[in-house]
């Protein structure tokens, strides 16, 4: 408990200690935190290896814009909209998807998210097609004004905060017990009475709705919604973060999207072909620490402690 | 005695190639019924149509009345089905009383539960059912660092955990030692009469006392059928476990 205790102090210390640039990009971090932790619930949890979770952020994200730029209602109205239409796309690709496990289940989350990514770019009079969705106003709780960077960064913390600790306690729950169960042996767990399709329905709806709420807070970060969210790169990077920092952790999406954010934001900034880099340190992370960075250094932690004792 | 299980024209292939060719049996309620045969006689196949591991071909299964063959595996359980399996099949990376609390928690309305804890009575009654088949002090420990024999008894534990109506042992003494298998005989013997027990066993000598009745199957049918000394005397049973 004193850990995350710890790194929610120093997050919320953060706007005091750094510039406008670093608390933009910690409330990126903390966005894209949000997104990989709830790809997390269905990898690291659930076995489940997705390729189209970006969906649901984009689409969430669209929903947002277009009530606010088309039909020009609130944004109270439009969270939770955004969020039961998102939620309820999720209860339905969810049984499309589950319907194959492995690599089928693989396929098929990248094919409905491949519909939803053509869909933005050619369906122009709702999308904007390749132009985006722009000129959203951020929301303004309690009448604070949410432009400005530190602000808006004390907003994405409070959401995403609270998002972690949801997911901590579904994994922790008797569900979570289950679905791990599932994920491990789920033969096993039919022949001990569990109905191993529901479980996995309700969490991917779970992992869809943390995923709107990732989208909600990345439209509002940017203003501006555009169809390449909704890609298989999106989805890609947002899965091999959650590899990177170790799946079936709860501190390893969170490790994963800072080491992501972090190579994005700084690489590009001094080295032209940056993707490339990210590429070297994904190979270096898994051949170095084929669980994850979280799990892997625990392990060199512990193997130095062991030998020093 | 009413059955516990009534099994009447079963069948399942393989591309054709008949595991379970029309197994007709039934099995009285509290009863101890062994079900042998060479490798390949389908007795395992039985077993996962029985708990719906596999789909049938044809035929009915039916537990205590009720038809059950087309109801999942997870339902079969909810009606008082437990099984074990031949090849260890529990999760290595948990402890021993959390694997028995699984098995505790799949038949509790509490699985459902998204955001409390799991009780902490859960892994008391885990406890008591692991000092049942003698493991309470291994109890904490991973099931990835306990002996194979000890993983064969919280299999055992797992399903007793249920207090299932019919309880399917499949090779429970396979891969012991000859004191292991004493001791698991025992534990076996000591199950309550309110479970109708169905035991697969490979090795004819082993079990044979465990058993009130004994079914031989052969390629996928019942070729014998009757107490020890009816299955022992039977020309069939001496021509499939001896060759003539």
């Amino acid at each position: 408990m004193k850990t995350p205790l710890a790194v929610i102090v120093l997050a919320a210390l953060l706007p005091l200690l750094a510039g406008e640039y670093y608390i933009n990009l910690a409330s990126q971090i903390v966005i894209f935190a949000v997104f990989a932790a709830s790809i997390n619930l269905l990898l690291g949890y659930g076995g489940l290896a997705t390729l189209g979770h970006a969906a649901y952020l984009g689409v969430a994200a669209y929903l947002s814009a277009f009530l606010y730029l088309k039909l020009q209602l609130a944004h109270w109205a439009i969270a939770p909209l955004a969020l039961i239409g998102t939620t309820l796309m999720a209860g339905v690709f969810g049984l499309v998807a589950l319907r194959a496990t492995g690599l089928g289940f693989l396929m098929l989350t990248l094919a409905l998210s491949q519909v939803l990514w053509g869909t933005a770019y050619r369906w122009v009079s709702v999308t904007d097609g390749d132009n985006g969705l722009r000129g959203l106003a951020r929301p303004m709780p309690f009448g604070i004004n949410m432009n400005e960077a530190m602000p808006f960064y004390y907003f994405v913390l409070v959401i995403g905060v609270f998002a972690i600790w949801m997911m901590a306690r579904f994994v922790s729950s008797p569900f979570g017990a289950t679905l791990r169960g599932t994920r491990d042996q789920p033969r096993r767990m039919s022949a001990l009475g569990y109905d191993v399709w529901l479980i996995r329905w309700i969490t991917f709806i779970y992992a869809g709705f943390w995923g709107a709420v990732s989208g909600l807070l990345f439209v509002y970060y940017h203003k501006y919604i555009h169809p390449v969210s909704l890609s298989l790169a999106n989805s890609a990077e947002g899965l091999l973060a959650v590899i990177a920092g170790g799946s079936g952790t709860l501190a390893g999406p969170i490790v994963g999207a800072a080491i992501v954010l972090l190579l994005k934001n700084w690489a590009s900034a001094y080295i032209e072909r940056w993707n490339m880099l990210l590429g070297f340190v994904f190979v270096f992370i898994v051949v170095l620490m084929p669980e994850g960075v979280v799990p892997g250094v625990k392990r060199l932690w512990q193997r130095r402690s062991a030998s020093r004792g | 005695m009413a059955a516990a299980l009534r099994i009447a024209g079963l069948k399942k292939s393989f591309g054709g190639l008949p595991a379970i060719a029309d197994v007709t049996l039934e099995v009285a309620e509290g009863e101890r019924r062994l079900i042998i045969g060479p490798n390949g006689a389908g007795k395992t196949t039985l077993f996962n149509l029985l708990t719906g591991d596999l789909s049938r071909d044809a035929g009915s299964i039916t537990l205590f009345g009720e038809e059950v063959a087309r109801l999942s595996t997870w339902r079969r359980c909810h009606r008082g089905l437990a099984r074990t399996y031949q090849i260890i099949t529990l999760f290595p990376k948990d402890t021993l009383e959390h694997n028995v609390a699984l098995s505790l928690l799949g038949l509790s309305r509490r699985r459902w539960s998204m955001f409390g804890r799991l009780p902490a009575s859960f892994y008391a009654d885990a406890r008591e059912v692991l000092a049942r088949v003698g493991l309470e002090k291994v109890a904490s420990r991973p099931i990835a660092e306990v002996a194979y024999g000890e993983k064969r008894r919280v299999e055992i534990a797992m399903a007793l955990a249920q207090k299932p109506r019919v309880l399917l042992l499949d090779e429970p003494l396979a891969g012991l030692s000859r004191e292991e298998r004493g001791q698991l005989k025992s534990l076996i013997a000591g199950i309550p009469r309110e479970t109708t027990v169905v035991m697969i066993e490979h090795d004819m000598d082993t079990a044979l006392d465990l058993a009130d009745r004994i079914t031989v199957l052969h390629y996928g049918r019942v070729i014998v059928e009757g107490t020890r000394a009816e299955v022992v005397a039977d020309p069939k049973t001496r021509e499939v476990y001896l060759g003539h």
